[in-house]
């Protein structure tokens, strides 16, 4: 077994199957011999990229980055009439706090990326393929480099790959530290050479004027997997996984206050929170309870576990449910009022002071906002400060409209999806915290000793 | 401005050596400047590979690049001003980067960062006074399972508690006189060659 990556029976493993066996070897050979770059090599000799598309499309795939656009759509929103090259671009920079799913797939199976990323351009025509990966994971890029020379030497990659007249090169790109860089056009802007400032939509939509001003795909690296699993098995059979709304598996990437993190590949809407929790990753820290989960990476809005809510079930009829029992799809958890995102799911218990967690979370938003945009620069430097003074025991009863107030007037006045991303917490967080919030401004201002014997978080 | 092709690339050449770095150093960046269809984009890789060499971003390397690139000076500093990982400043001989976001926080990475200063006698953002170990506090290093993870250069050491600090802090030390530390290719698989 591989330490942190322990199997469970309620797990349906496509993209994981290789990665979480213990004795599977991450070189080419081993990738070979499992029944690797069969599904390339079928492609190829079949010759018909457009049909490729078509099931992508038909499988249905919600995009693994976050934001969840359909991978198929995307696809068909190239710009093939400008007869400029095509560029297809892998975001491996697993940028949102509380995701640790792709690192394993580049650095336990890192073929699977290479063959769905020949495939993908495959399908799509592109000229040329990058991956642009977070300049921490230095191993996972020479990994890469390397995996990408194995599959040279075998004409899967490089010119006339396998006879087909379809040549591409894959550049291995680091980035530097910059969660901005996870944005899609900020990602082109660093793949550039510039400074990772998202660009402005319209125009700047990748699939017309992306890098270089060419067409551009940019896809996670686990949909790049995913894609390459629902051409393998045919994109109907891929449809059927999971719950109809939302095709396939999630890889779902659990830290946090919970007895045994880890990560966990199910079925779409296969597995509830509960199930997750307390079945996969063994429950709560001894004497804790569970209190509330971020459940798709640190941008999604809290849920609290003592509070109901209203779902569909698979008739489409109301189903009023406590957090444990809602199924994990991105449906179930949209109807609840967040994401399933990345699948990175955060847990507090009963220890955490909210207000210490999002005032972390509005540290990092604030370093991390790229500057361009006044109401995310200033925005997520006064949330940052008035939750820190909170912290430090010199809040005002008045902070908590202000910070809602900023965060109110982020929303949907920047370039990107950042700007989303710090108001979020903040907004969640006062929905769903208000009061223990208000209990912390009061008690901290007194110096009453807290209740919560959780790790200072700021 | 001179407008001379044959004069330029002789400049190049000057501003290369200024640089002070390896000649294989010089011949990997010309090999990764071919690999982009437009120039510009091989910014990041050659600041990359010049800190990597010189410990830290210098004005030579930047010129270098600017000129190798066909860009100017101040394109390449505000690329290095933007990303976290690109320094003008020399470090310590060791980098050690504890990660700071929630999921860390939340099993104990303030403790944790508390422990190595008390270990190596400098605060979060200082070299220790031997010159050996800058302490970093950074952002989500993408290993949340695993927390309180702590990055040492090219090596991540996961589950870092203020109890398991001494046990590192003694390998970092250990590293600080290894000839081999650092050169090192790790194979596949391995996974305690890439983590520490």
């Amino acid at each position: 077994m591989k330490e942190n990556l322990p199997l469970h029976a309620k797990e349906t493993l496509i993209v994981y199957k290789r990665v979480k066996n213990p004795d599977f070897k991450p070189d080419i050979d081993s990738y070979i011999a499992a029944g690797g770059y069969e599904t390339l090599k079928k492609a190829m000799k079949a010759g018909d990229p457009a049909a490729l598309c078509s099931e992508v499309e038909k499988a249905g795939i919600k995009g693994r980055g976050g934001a969840g656009f359909p991978a198929g759509m995307k696809w068909k929103f190239l710009d093939r009439k400008s007869g400029k090259p095509i560029y297809f671009v892998v975001n491996a920079d697993e940028s949102e706090p509380g995701t640790h799913k792709d690192r394993w797939v580049i650095y336990y199976d890192p073929h699977q990326l290479i063959e769905g990323i020949v495939l993908c351009s495959y399908a799509t025509q592109a000229k040329q393929a990058f991956i642009f990966i977070r300049g921490e994971f230095i191993h996972g890029a020479q990994i890469l480099e390397k995996a990408i020379e194995e599959a040279r030497a075998k004409n899967l990659v490089g010119d006339n790959i396998l006879g087909s007249g379809f040549s591409l090169e894959i550049v291995v790109h680091r980035g530097a530290g910059a969660y901005v860089c996870g944005e899609e056009t900020g990602l082109l802007e660093a793949l550039e050479g510039k400074r990772g400032q998202p660009r402005i939509k319209p125009p700047y939509f990748p699939a017309v004027l992306g890098l270089y001003n060419c067409p551009t795909v940019v896809n996670n690296v686990e949909t790049v997997c995913q894609c390459l699993n629902a051409v393998e098995m045919g994109g109907e059979k891929y449809a059927s996984i999971g719950v109809k709304s939302d095709a396939g598996t999630r890889i779902m990437n659990v830290s946090g206050l919970v007895a045994k993190p880890g990560i966990f590949e199910i079925a779409s809407g296969s597995v509830t929170v509960g199930e997750l929790l307390n079945d996969m990753c063994g429950g709560p820290l001894p004497g804790r309870k569970f209190k509330a989960i971020i459940p798709g990476g640190s941008s999604m809005k809290p849920l609290r576990f003592d509070e109901k809510y209203k779902i569909k079930d698979a008739d489409g009829n109301d189903r009023e449910v406590y957090l444990e029992d809602v199924p994990l799809d991105a449906a179930s958890l949209m109807a609840c009022g967040s994401s399933i995102g990345t699948g990175g799911m955060i847990v507090f218990d009963d220890s955490v002071e909210m207000i210490q967690a999002l005032a972390n979370l509005n540290a990092f938003y604030k370093h991390e906002s790229c500057g361009q945009c006044t109401p995310c620069r200033e925005g997520s430097i006064w949330m940052a400060r008035i939750s820190k003074r909170i912290c430090d025991g010199n809040g005002a009863e008045e902070d908590l409209d202000t910070l809602k107030d900023v965060a109110d007037n982020i929303c949907g006045r920047t370039i990107c999806a950042h700007g989303e991303g710090e108001a979020w917490p903040v907004q969640g967080g006062i929905a769903k915290f208000r009061d223990e919030y208000a209990e912390s401004i009061r008690r901290r201002n007194k110096g009453e000793p807290s209740p919560f014997t959780g790790y200072p978080l700021i | 401005m001179n407008n001379n092709i044959g004069s330029e690339s002789a400049n190049c050449e000057a501003l290369a050596a200024a640089t002070g770095l390896k000649p294989e150093t010089l011949a990997k960046a010309d090999k990764i400047v071919a690999k982009y269809p437009q120039k510009r984009s091989a910014t990041l890789p050659l600041l990359h590979i010049a800190q990597e060499e010189l410990g830290y971003v210098t004005d030579a390397a930047m010129k270098w690049i600017a000129a190798k690139l066909e860009i100017e000076p101040i394109n390449v500093y505000e690329v290095v001003t933007f990303y976290p990982m690109f320094r003008l400043n020399p470090i310590g001989k060791r980098h050690v980067k504890v990660c700071r976001t929630l999921s860390c926080a939340l099993r104990g990475s303030y403790k944790t960062m508390e422990a190595l200063e008390a270990e190596f006698g400098c605060k979060r953002g200082e070299t220790s006074a031997d010159g050996n170990v800058t302490l970093e506090f950074v952002e989500c290093l993408a290993c949340c399972g695993t927390g309180p993870v702590v990055q040492v250069d090219h090596l991540l050491y996961e589950k870092v508690t203020p109890e398991s600090v001494p046990a590192l802090a003694e390998k970092i030390r250990a590293s600080l006189t290894d000839p081999g530390y650092g050169k090192k290719v790790p194979t596949f698989g391995d996974r305690t060659e890439w983590l520490g």
